[in-house]
């Protein structure tokens, strides 16, 4: 049950190149180069799926790692490249509230703080994955939320939004292999309606606004 | 065979809706339709009342008490707002947007399919999927109005609602976890409770955590609140509606089903937590009323503090309390949505949300101040309503049970809520106007559901008839008792 050491070796480096992306999107200063990382982060979580399937012999993990390369790595970039082009392919930087260096030091903290989240779950049972995909996620949906947080344009905030639900799905692949089929069918419909959602909204603000900074939307708040 | 149609009847409604043959036609088969669900909603609550629980379809469909309560406020909720959209949405896309309308009553549909699903799936994971569904296919009615304020809420609400929800799912998927080890095979809330004891509490945690406060974003608990006012007030008055009567309400009900199973842990607590989001939900949506400038913003505030005060009703514990929570969220979604549709007779009449342009209503357009007077009435808690009512039966409850500060503290608050409510309601229906306004007629439609929407508003106050009390007590040990 519990796999062989090779396979727990490759997820653990598999989890600490998953941080890197979600780091890396917190990071970057362009939208296409976010993008990339988001597939790059999508394919990482999809091969930790298949390790920790082949490692519990779970047919359930095998169809997540199939999900989520069709709607992550293909459907959202297809999607974002209909609703949104021009906001994906600009080669101007994003707008963001902190500077680099001091989002890079929030996030280090914020990793830190997801292992003291994960720490207590860590010791229920014996499961090896666990200890590597539980505390990596929980870390990949904070600096999501924080990506989110500090990017003031729409596409941005969008796929720090999908970087959260990356980082749930990396801790939920270790945590319950097998899932009902339906509950992941569900999701694989839901990721895409999130994006389509999102992206006609972001091209119905452009053509209202003229601008996607949704940062800069501040008429709406008390004295 | 009911839970099925309840389903069903909806997708059948937005599919026509959505037909260019059927533009003409959408808003009153979207009425007819939401009639339907809501006669099939009362037999199910009816048999729910009787037997606290609805024998399933299969496997997939439940329901019990509390589950059929919602179902029923939804459905109500659903019917009235339908039949207000009909002259409401006519009125606002008077210029040409003929397409928007089709759209407006396939979206519509939809919504209320969602939330109406939401008490009904018995399976928890798919639950989840209702719930964020709620979010995306309501996220363009937010934004129908087209204005930048309200493409600004519309954004708001998707981001930190689907970012909550997101949240939760990594709850629901440790409480699956926790499941597993306690070998529980089919995820359903029944399972659940029964499962608890045997559950890890250090799973059972924060799994509870990251489900309150993930799904306390969409209910709009303080400090998570931000978006709610924004997509409340700047939605059309319909939407609204169905937005602060009971898509909260749906929410706030799967945290409620969260008290038992917590409850049933060795060791845990949940009270503590449902008593300090509730009080600080309820103390800053009771701040933030005294500046208000919007009077759907007001209405908006206002469901924070309704969601704070079934919260702490919750968090108190005993079945005095929960059937106490349970009326109180039938009289919020009814007074709720009331008052919106009063807000929105208002918006059309007068053609503004601002507080200070409105000011002797009363005159200008006594439908209009009437149905605002006694909505503000209704929802601030003055008897004979049914909010007045339930918040005393969760007074007493609380005292009876010994924890004094608690409703101390709540009840001043309440009082203070009570006061800046009518302070800015009664400023705008017989406050004196500089120049006289003159008020554009309303819709026939839009009469039409204030006068049904009232019958409940007036009589749960003053009678509650014996199934509908049924109902609340079968709600209320759902709760937990």
């Amino acid at each position: 049950m519990s796999g062989s050491p090779v396979l727990f070796a490759f997820d653990a480096l598999t989890g600490a190149l998953f941080l890197l992306t979600a780091l890396g999107v917190v990071a970057t200063r362009q939208v296409l180069a976010s993008l990339q990382l988001f597939i790059l982060q999508s394919l990482l979580l999809s091969f930790s799926a298949v390790l920790l399937g082949i490692a519990q012999n779970s047919i359930h993990l095998f169809a997540v790692a199939a999900i989520t390369i069709a709607t992550k790595t293909l459907l959202i970039p297809w999607l974002l490249r209909r609703t949104v082009r021009e906001e994906v392919y600009g080669t101007r930087e994003v707008e963001r509230v902190l500077n680099i260096p001091s989002s890079l030091l929030i996030a280090a903290i914020l990793i830190v703080l997801a292992y003291v989240v994960a720490n207590p779950l860590l010791g229920i049972v014996a499961m090896p994955f666990v200890q590597i995909n539980l505390p990596l996620g929980i870390a990949a949906m904070f600096l999501g939320g924080f990506t989110i947080a500090v990017r003031r344009e729409a596409v941005p905030q969008l796929l720090g939004l999908l970087a959260v639900e990356n980082g749930v799905f990396f801790a939920g692949v270790a945590i319950v292999p097998n899932l009902p089929v339906i509950a992941e069918l569900a999701a694989a419909v839901d990721v895409p309606v999130i994006t389509l959602v999102v992206g006609l909204l972001t091209r119905r603000i452009h053509a209202r606004l003229g601008t996607t900074a949704v940062g800069q939307l501040a008429s709406l708040r008390e004295e | 065979m009911e839970l099925a149609g309840i389903l069903i009847i909806p997708l059948l409604a937005s599919a026509f809706s959505l037909l260019p043959a059927g533009q003409r036609f959408a808003a009153p088969v979207t009425v007819i339709a939401s009639a339907i669900v809501l006669c099939l909603a009362i037999v199910i609550a009816a048999e729910a009342a009787q037997t606290g629980h609805v024998a399933a379809s299969g496997e997939w469909l439940t329901c019990d008490g509390l589950g059929a309560l919602v179902l029923l406020l939804v459905a109500f909720v659903g019917f009235t707002a339908a039949l207000f959209s009909w002259g409401y949405i006519a009125e606002r896309v008077k210029h040409g947007r003929r397409k928007s309308t089709r759209l407006y009553y396939g979206l519509y549909n939809l919504f209320v399919l969602s939330m109406l699903a939401v008490p009904l799936l018995a399976n928890v994971a798919l639950m989840w999927i209702a719930v964020e569904l709620t979010t995306l296919l309501s996220a363009f009615l937010v934004g129908f109005e087209d204005t930048p304020e309200a493409l600004e809420a519309a954004w708001k609400y998707v981001v930190l609602t689907t970012l909550g929800a997101v949240l939760a799912l990594l709850g629901f998927l440790i409480l699956y976890w926790g499941s597993r080890i306690a070998g529980l095979e089919p995820f359903t809330w029944v399972g659940l409770v029964e499962a608890a004891p045997r559950m890890p509490p250090a799973l059972l945690w924060p799994a509870f955590l990251f489900i309150l406060v993930g799904f306390g974003t969409k209910v709009g608990f303080v400090p998570m609140h931000t978006w709610l006012p924004d997509a409340h007030s700047q939605a059309p008055a319909s939407i609204c509606a169905l937005l602060s009567g009971v898509e909260t309400t749906t929410v706030l009900y799967v945290i409620l089903r969260l008290f038992p199973v917590v409850g049933g842990a060795a060791g845990l607590d949940a009270r503590p937590w449902f008593i300090g989001f509730g009080l600080l939900s309820v103390a800053i949506a009771t701040l933030l009323f005294i500046h208000v400038r919007d009077f759907k913003r007001l209405f908006a505030f206002s469901t924070v503090e309704h969601m704070g005060i079934i919260l702490v009703a919750a968090g108190l514990g005993g079945a005095e309390a929960h059937l106490g929570a349970a009326y109180q969220m039938t009289g919020h979604a009814i007074a709720k949505s009331f008052c919106f549709f009063a807000a929105g007779v208002t918006v059309l009449g007068l053609g503004t949300q601002e507080i200070s342009a409105v000011r002797g209503l009363v005159r200008s357009s006594p439908v209009a101040a009437i149905a605002l007077l006694a909505g503000g009435f209704a929802i601030a808690g003055a008897p004979p309503f049914a909010v007045f009512v339930s918040e005393l039966v969760i007074f007493k409850a609380g005292l009876a049970s010994g924890q004094y500060l608690v409703i101390a503290v709540l009840a001043v608050l309440v009082v203070i809520a009570f006061c800046a409510v009518m302070f800015h309601i009664n400023r705008m229906i017989f406050g004196v106007a500089d120049q006289q306004m003159r008020a554009a007629s309303i819709p026939l439609s839009c009469k039409a559901t204030l006068a049904i929407a009232a019958i409940p508003l007036v009589i749960i106050g003053i009678y509650i008839p014996t199934p509908l009390y049924g109902l609340l007590k079968a709600a209320a040990s759902a709760m937990g008792g």
